[in-house]
């Protein structure tokens, strides 16, 4: 490889946040036509990296280089006209806007005063073809499925003539299908000459698509190397700086009588069409069910039946024998529920409180956080200190607003909030480990076989099927609103729930 | 780690946060008395001239202290309605129309209660009586406004307008109808003046700065008490911020809109109360023509913090108290202090074109549009 090759070079890169310092002399560069992975833990500093290359901060030190030429960088417009792109992990669309409209926005193509939409979408659709992406110019956004969202947002960067493009994990929130389908656009792309610089905490796509894989810990690059001369064991030991056990240890554990009862659950989404059909299912005390499926199969409005955030259409759901069908968030939590919610800035989190009061969100109104309707700062502060601790959240203190920690550390303040809750009977956990890496899906995984060892039940739901079959008892598959089979876990096979999951019909089988 | 460093520099974060949010409204203050001074030159006056009038006028004597204190005191009261709706996440147009019901309720308890019962009461139950009641029909008549909010999604700020013309309007009717002074050298349209019993006396002799002006300081740290350390404050944090969130923590979500609508009408109410009970010992038609749309302006200005809200209310008080003095001196009409007043308004609104006058950059660098897992 000659010098010419590299078509962006970041040097010394040093950035300093209060607290932390998230790029510690970092250099980094991209090859024309490579796909390079970043890879590095919660908090390792990749999405900073990424932000100061494109504009979003500002480094303290450091030079970017783009085809050789030094380039001063001070918004993303700087950026764009170097032809840098970046596709954050949720998108920066408008929803009420068509694919055309969002594409063009902040470039808008006029003819005689008014938008341009024939010759915009002519273009999109070029680049569509071109690339392979389908998308259509002319459909609403929010109509779109979150895979197809994120085309809009590569088409975005590509109508921009974006060189480089900037995919910060990506896969975090796709399908399995829809992650195939976006490898084969990222070769596509490459291809024809377009560099990628590619984030993803998922050690298996790594090894199959990056030309090179870059690992970042506290700071600081560590290592770059070929995918050819390593293995997922060495890549996860690279960013933790330790050994990480990739399988979970799981004794086997007798179950206790019923926790969870769900009988003839009904639900409906927000455009009013009933996504949970009539699903029945007990989760026993110490054990975990899984439930497997492709995304958008109900999942989401189930678990919010089950935890109070959406009200259920029909059915009875008990928790230890006391009826909670359609109760509030406090009832239930009162009850013992505890509840990993799927999308933790929605839900999960406020990001302008700091970490001490996210970590008693649910709690703050009961001792020892509170006191006759005041707030006991000093109890909110050490109970913080102490979840910081165990599960090992990168914050410089716990006054730090959420927002401010990296995308893993915000979901560790809320699993740590929600398993250490001090009536714990039943945790409902939508995709906890999302976004997170290796080590620490590692301890929250064992978190999560502690709580069923003790007794607790666990309703796991998960896109990740590989995190499915590894923590549960017994596997549910839920399709097109239904659970259309129930297996015990030590049965299964990958085939066999993929068919179920892929809608293969079956005798649903009582495990 | 370093507890001693992060206990610090958690002073010093704090002085960084003050800092930080008046940095904006001052600049934004001092941008709009150079335009404003620009404008009085423009039309030949002279500005320097001016603005010595209005300080004079605001601050120079004690007299000039104390009618600025009077005009701040509604303007605290007011300002701190906008700015713990601001905090829930409502918007309340409405402080003008609670304000009227609140004067309306507390100078009919004021002047009518001793007729009814037939015999007087001793002030100490007589102006609480009164004061609790306008503050009660403020707070119930913004609790309306909550309650369609929370129930049926009507928007706040579509309904406290609408709130706002029945209110003024049943006022008028009262006070040119059964509550109207009976006098017969009357022709406006006033309450009579209510019982000496249910009047909140001056603080010192032979100036008008009365009792309602301390009520009001104690009332803002107060308010700023509820919202940081009480979890009824937490909760209409957390519902004004994230309101999923908020459903999620198990906050029930419509009665605190409902309470926050509820609370904010009652500090509007006081200001009307206090109008009738410290000051004008009556309610008159047209009192207090603005205070509740001058609220909205002083929130804004205030960054919805108490502190901010009793500084600026006493910035607008001082305005509109040293304008007469500054026309009496320069012959410049009293409504520019309005334009003035706007100039700031419109300046912390649009606060990127003060950022961009004093080059400051924006704080946290503009935090990323998206909520991404990546972060
Ligand atoms: N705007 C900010 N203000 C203060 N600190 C920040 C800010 N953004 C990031 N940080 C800190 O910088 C560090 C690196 O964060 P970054 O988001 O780059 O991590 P990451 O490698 O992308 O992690 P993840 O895999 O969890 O997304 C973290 O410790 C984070 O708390
Ligand atoms: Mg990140």
């Amino acid at each position: 490889m000659t010098e010419a090759n590299i078509v962006l070079e970041a040097k010394n890169i040093t950035k300093q946040f209060p607290g932390v310092l998230a790029s510690d002399n970092v250099n980094f560069d991209l090859r024309k036509g490579e796909i390079h992975a970043l890879l590095g833990e919660n908090g390792a500093g990749k999405s900073t990296l990424m932000n100061l290359i494109y504009g979003l901060h500002l480094p303290d030190k450091g030079e970017i280089f783009v085809n050789g030429k030094p380039i001063e960088i001070k918004s993303p417009n700087d950026s764009i006209a170097a032809g840098i792109g970046m596709v954050h992990q949720h998108f920066m669309l408008i929803p009420v806007f068509t694919v055309a409209e969002n594409v063009m926005l902040g470039d808008e193509v006029t003819k005689r005063g008014s938008l341009d939409r024939v010759t915009v979408a002519a273009k999109i659709n070029e680049i569509s073809k071109q690339y392979g992406l389908d998308v259509d110019p002319n459909a609403l956004v929010g109509d779109l499925p979150v895979g197809l969202q994120q085309r809009v947002e590569i088409v975005k960067t590509l109508y921009r003539n974006a060189e480089i493009v900037i995919l910060d994990e990506p896969t975090a929130v796709l399908t399995p299908q829809e992650a195939e389908d976006l490898f084969r656009i990222m070769r596509d792309l490459t291809a024809r000459g377009v560099s990628i610089i590619f984030i993803t905490h998922k050690l298996k796509e790594v090894l199959a698509v990056a030309d090179r894989i870059t690992v970042m810990r506290a700071g600081r690059v560590i290592n770059t190397v070929q995918p050819s001369e390593t293995n997922e064991a060495q890549l996860a030991n690279m960013m933790v700086g330790r050994q990480v056990i990739l399988t979970v240890e799981k004794k086997d554990h007798a179950a206790s009588g019923d926790i969870l009862k769900v009988e003839g659950l009904s639900a409906r989404d927000q455009r009013d069409l009933e996504t949970v059909h009539n699903v029945s299912f007990t989760v026993r005390g110490g054990e975990v069910l899984g439930i497997a499926g492709v995304q958008g199969n109900g999942q989401t409005e189930l678990s919010e039946a089950l935890t109070g955030l959406r009200a259920p259409t029909g059915g009875k759901v008990t928790m230890d024998g006391i009826d909670l069908t359609g109760k509030s968030p406090r009832v239930m939590t009162e009850a013992g529920l505890a509840h990993i919610p799927e999308d933790r800035q929605r839900h999960g989190l406020v990001l302008s409180y700091s970490v001490a009061d996210n970590m008693a969100l649910c709690d703050y109104y009961r001792p020892p956080f509170s006191s006759r309707g005041v707030i006991q700062q000093k109890a909110l502060d050490e109970n913080a200190r102490k979840l910081i601790d165990a599960f090992d959240v990168r914050t410089p203190s716990p006054f730090v607003n959420a927002g401010k920690l990296s995308g893993g550390n915000q979901q560790k303040v809320i699993v740590a909030r929600e398993l250490s809750r001090h009536n714990v009977k039943l945790v409902i956990a939508n995709q906890p480990t999302r976004g997170l890496d290796v080590g620490s899906i590692e301890y929250i995984h064992s978190e999560i076989i502690k709580m069923r060892d003790r007794g607790v039940a666990v309703l796991l739901i998960s896109a990740e099927l590989d995190e499915v079959m590894a923590l549960s008892d017994r596997i549910a598959v839920m399709y097109r609103g239904q659970i259309v089979a129930v297996v015990d876990s030590k049965k299964a096979t990958r085939e066999q729930l993929g068919l179920w999951m892929a809608g293969a019909h079956v005798e649903t089988t009582q495990a | 780690m370093q507890e001693e460093k992060q206990s610090n520099s958690l002073i010093k974060q704090i002085l960084q946060t003050i800092s930080d949010n008046s940095l904006v409204p001052f600049l934004a203050i001092l941008t709009a008395v150079v335009v404003g001074g620009v404008i009085i030159a423009f039309v030949g006056g002279n500005p320097i001239l001016a603005y010595r009038g209005l300080i004079e006028g605001s601050f120079g004597s004690t007299k000039a202290l104390s009618e600025t204190a009077v005009w701040a005191t509604p303007y605290i009261f007011a300002g701190l309605a906008v700015a713990l709706a601001f905090k829930g996440g409502l918007f309340n147009i409405g402080a003008e129309g609670q304000l009227a019901v609140g004067a309306v309720a507390s100078s009919l308890i004021g002047y009518a209660l001793p007729e009814w019962l037939g015999y007087d009461l001793p002030a100490i139950i007589h102006l609480p009586l009164a004061v609790l009641f306008g503050v009660l029909m403020g707070g119930l008549w913004a609790a309306i406004v909550g309650w369609l909010k929370a129930y049926t999604g009507g928007h706040e700020v579509i309904n406290t307008i609408m709130m706002n013309y029945i209110a003024l309007n049943t006022t008028s009717f009262l006070l040119n109808g059964v509550m109207k002074d009976r006098s017969p050298t009357n022709v406006i349209a006033r309450t009579p003046l209510i019982a000496d019993s249910a009047r909140i006396p001056p603080i010192f002799d032979g100036l008008r700065v009365h009792w309602g002006f301390i009520l009001a300081l104690l009332v803002a740290f107060g308010i700023w008490w509820l919202l940081n350390k009480t979890t009824v404050g937490f909760q209409i944090r957390t519902v004004g911020l994230n309101p999923d969130a908020a459903k999620y923590a198990g906050i029930n979500v419509k009665r605190i809109i409902i309470l926050t609508m509820a609370l904010s009408g009652m500090l509007a109410g006081l200001a009307g109360t206090i109008e009738v009970t410290g000051l004008n010992y009556r309610h008159e038609l047209g009192f207090s023509i603005g205070y509740g749309y001058d609220a909205i302006a002083i929130a804004l200005l205030g960054k919805s913090h108490p502190l901010g809200v009793v500084l600026s209310a006493f910035l607008f008080a001082a305005m509109r108290n040293g304008a007469t003095r500054m026309q009496f001196l320069t012959q410049m009409p009293v409504d520019l202090i309005s334009m003035i007043q706007a100039f700031i308004l419109l300046f912390v609104a649009a606060d990127a074109i003060v950022r961009y006058i004093y080059r400051i950059k924006s704080k946290g660098e503009r935090v990323v549009l998206t909520r991404g897992w990546g972060g």
